[in-house]
């Protein structure tokens, strides 16, 4: 494995060095006045021999399913809350919010908050029975008192769908920021982001895709502290005279300092809070990640850490985006002729980085971004590639009796054909806008798993039936409601009069699938779901004390 | 675990008092976290003019409100970590070693 990973790592230095020498007069307009940025390559290099190198020693590690899966079982609470945030912290968010504050002041705040509030009610309602309740995937939970095959085939479905356009919305992010800043072209940059995760999750797993995520999380806090620092710095630490001048350049003026625009549609706003809010208690890849500690203790704090870390990352962001509007938004090196910015609205918080640290901080900010993609990505890979192979291979097809090597054999060929099928999507939905893709992903998550999720852990009356029809009319009214809204009926269909005027669904997906769960479990009066009932007992009490959970660290 | 442990874990004391604690807090700092959210939703919605007013200098009502949000977020996970990994933690070791103490098999096992 180890020659084998060295080769390609020599490839990947080859086609980076190539393509950046030759192809960077190739990109059109104004992407071409970027010069090829070797800080950023050479700080990217080494992420990508650092992070070989870890995968090569977890690779060793990990012998059991329980290794590739979860890690173990043996990441502690803080370690497991840096992932966490890692996890979290996408360049869809770092670049995105930044952005939106760019664009529009205060409306970015909004959206942060709404990321950030989803925590509290994981660790309220969700860590501890998570935890005690499951082994690898969120549907072990779901299935745990209830017939294995239709909730697992309905837990993977959900697994899938927002992970393909989470995944989408990340290959996305990556082709245009790499194309950017390294001079590649953006086939080349989606097809390096593709193989690369794929070699930490086939040989690293969960301990690997951990590793990474660490790394990343701890350098992207820093990128982001460095920056911030350096903005404040420039106005004397004083947040009313940054806010001021930001106020003064705007073409927006004060507009920037008060909820506008974006959400001033009241049901919009409590509906795309609702999405937010709910969305991450039902992200396969963040509930995996309950799975990766010993037990509820630890699950918990590292609820705590994520939380800090993320609201700590998210305040950052929101300097960085008003520090965007000072220094970058009135500097022509950044700005061209007609007031867009070079590169694209998402740059905002490149661009600041080289106007308050140079080509050096430039160069790192360029390399964290790109680290950032690859260690999303590859977690998102492992969540959906779990789902195939633990929840449909291994539970629904093979009905639980499959050889341990087996099953995590098939995860890895599913890694391989997710990522070539991410390679594929990212390609064809180039021009799509990633912010969306992610909004329906939390769309999606909050309509169909957190609902049967949450009820499956609390209500001793939710049966097989009810969960599966509750989820499934989550997952598609969710989906509906996406298509007919105004993003996709008018803008990219060119349909007049949306039948569905919100910008997302989830106010009216997420209760109806609560409904649907309540009133077809009421209603479902057969001898499995009076069983699925006494059955209950049993597993809220272990749910509660974790009675029964297997010995974690095992070896 | 079987039903008859469960039944019997279920109508030990200790058990019932923790879980009552547990729920009533976990659920009241849910609801004062859903308040906050919605109540900041619904001044985005409904208050704009207000959110945008000054408050120090520059600095409009909006952002020590937003920023507010985000601590009070913080905060609250922190409060049910010192308690669960405090409190509830020990009521619940007591509550397995209890099970473990009376109900350990014995030869042929206790059924």
């Amino acid at each position: 494995m180890s020659r084998f990973t060295l080769g390609l790592i020599a490839g990947l230095c080859l086609v980076l060095v190539a393509s950046a020498s030759y192809g960077a007069g190739a990109v059109e307009g104004a992407v071409s006045k970027q010069a090829t940025n070797w800080t950023a390559i050479w700080m990217f290099l080494a992420f990508v021999c650092v992070t070989m190198g870890i995968t090569y020693w977890a690779a060793k590690r990990t012998t059991s399913t329980k290794d590739y899966y979860a890690a173990g079982g043996g990441i502690s609470g803080f370690q497991n809350g840096v992932a966490i945030a890692g996890d979290y912290m996408s360049a869809a968010s770092f670049l995105g919010i930044s952005a939106l504050c760019y664009g529009s002041g205060f409306d970015g705040l909004i959206y942060s908050i709404g990321f950030l509030v989803g925590w509290p009610i994981i660790m309220f309602l969700m860590a501890e029975p998570l935890r005690n309740l499951g082994r690898f995937t969120f549907a072990d939970v779901v299935s745990y008192r209830m017939q294995p095959l239709p909730m697992r085939a309905m837990a993977a479905t959900g697994t899938l769908v927002v992970v393909a356009f989470y995944l989408i919305a990340q290959m996305v992010g990556a082709g245009q920021l790499i194309q950017l800043l390294f001079g590649l072209d953006y086939w080349i940059a989606v097809v390096i982001v593709g193989i690369l995760m794929i070699i930490y999750v086939t040989f690293g797993g969960m301990l690997a895709t951990t590793w990474v995520q660490i790394i990343k999380a701890v350098l992207l806090l820093c990128g982001a502290t460095v920056i911030a620092v350096l903005v404040l710095n420039q106005f004397n630490w004083n947040i009313s005279t940054l806010l001021a001048r930001a106020v003064q350049v705007h073409p927006k003026h004060d507009a920037i300092l008060r909820p506008d625009g974006q959400v001033s549609n009241v049901i919009s706003a409590f509906s795309l809070g609702t999405a937010l809010m709910f969305g991450t208690a039902g992200l396969p890849h963040i509930l995996m990640r309950f799975f990766t500690v010993a037990d509820a203790k630890e699950a918990r704090k590292s609820v705590f850490w994520a939380t800090t870390f993320i609201g700590y990352f998210y305040i950052l962001t929101f300097v960085i985006g008003f520090g965007a509007i000072t220094l970058v938004l009135t500097n022509p090196q950044y700005v061209d002729p007609s007031g867009a910015l070079i590169g694209g609205s998402n740059m905002a918080a490149v661009h600041l980085a080289h106007a308050v640290g140079g080509n050096i901080l430039l160069g790192f900010i360029s390399a964290v971004a790109f680290a950032t993609i690859l260690a999303v990505v590859s977690g998102l890979t492992l969540s959906g590639a779990s789902a195939v192979s633990h929840d449909l291979y291994a539970s629904v097809f093979r009905h639980g009796r499959v050889a341990e090597g087996m099953e995590v054999r098939v995860s890895k060929i599913t890694t391989l054909v997710l990522g070539v099928v991410a390679i594929i999507l990212g390609i064809v939905f180039e021009k799509i806008n990633v912010a969306f893709m992610v909004g329906l992903a939390f769309a999606i998550a909050c309509s169909a798993n957190f609902p049967v999720l949450l009820l499956s852990m609390y209500w001793k009356g939710l049966t097989t039936w009810g969960a599966f029809v509750g989820g499934f009319v989550g997952l598609i009214s969710a989906v509906a409601g996406t298509v007919f809204s105004p993003s996709i009926w008018t803008a990219l269909l060119g349909l007049p009069n949306p039948p569905f005027p919100y910008v997302s669904p989830a106010l009216f997906s997420m209760p109806l699938s609560f409904l649907v769960c309540f009133v077809v479990s009421l209603l479902d009066r057969s001898r499995t779901a009076r069983l699925e009932a006494q059955a209950f007992e049993a597993q809220y009490v272990r749910s509660q004390t974790g009675i029964g959970i297997e010995e974690a660290a095992t070896h | 675990m079987d039903d008859q442990m469960a039944a019997r874990i279920r109508a030990n004391p200790r058990f019932i008092e923790l879980e009552r604690k547990r729920k009533r807090f976990a659920w009241t700092l849910t609801i004062i976290m859903l308040v906050i959210y919605y109540g900041f939703l619904a001044l985005v919605a409904f208050a704009p003019n207000w959110m945008g007013a000054s408050f120090i200098g520059s600095v409009t009502i909006g952002f020590p409100v937003g920023i507010a949000v985000i601590l009070s977020a913080i905060i609250l996970t922190g409060i049910y970590v010192v308690r669960a990994n405090g409190e509830f933690d020990r009521m619940s070791h007591q509550i397995v070693e209890y099970q473990n103490m009376e109900f350990r098999p014995k030869r042929g096992g206790y059924r």
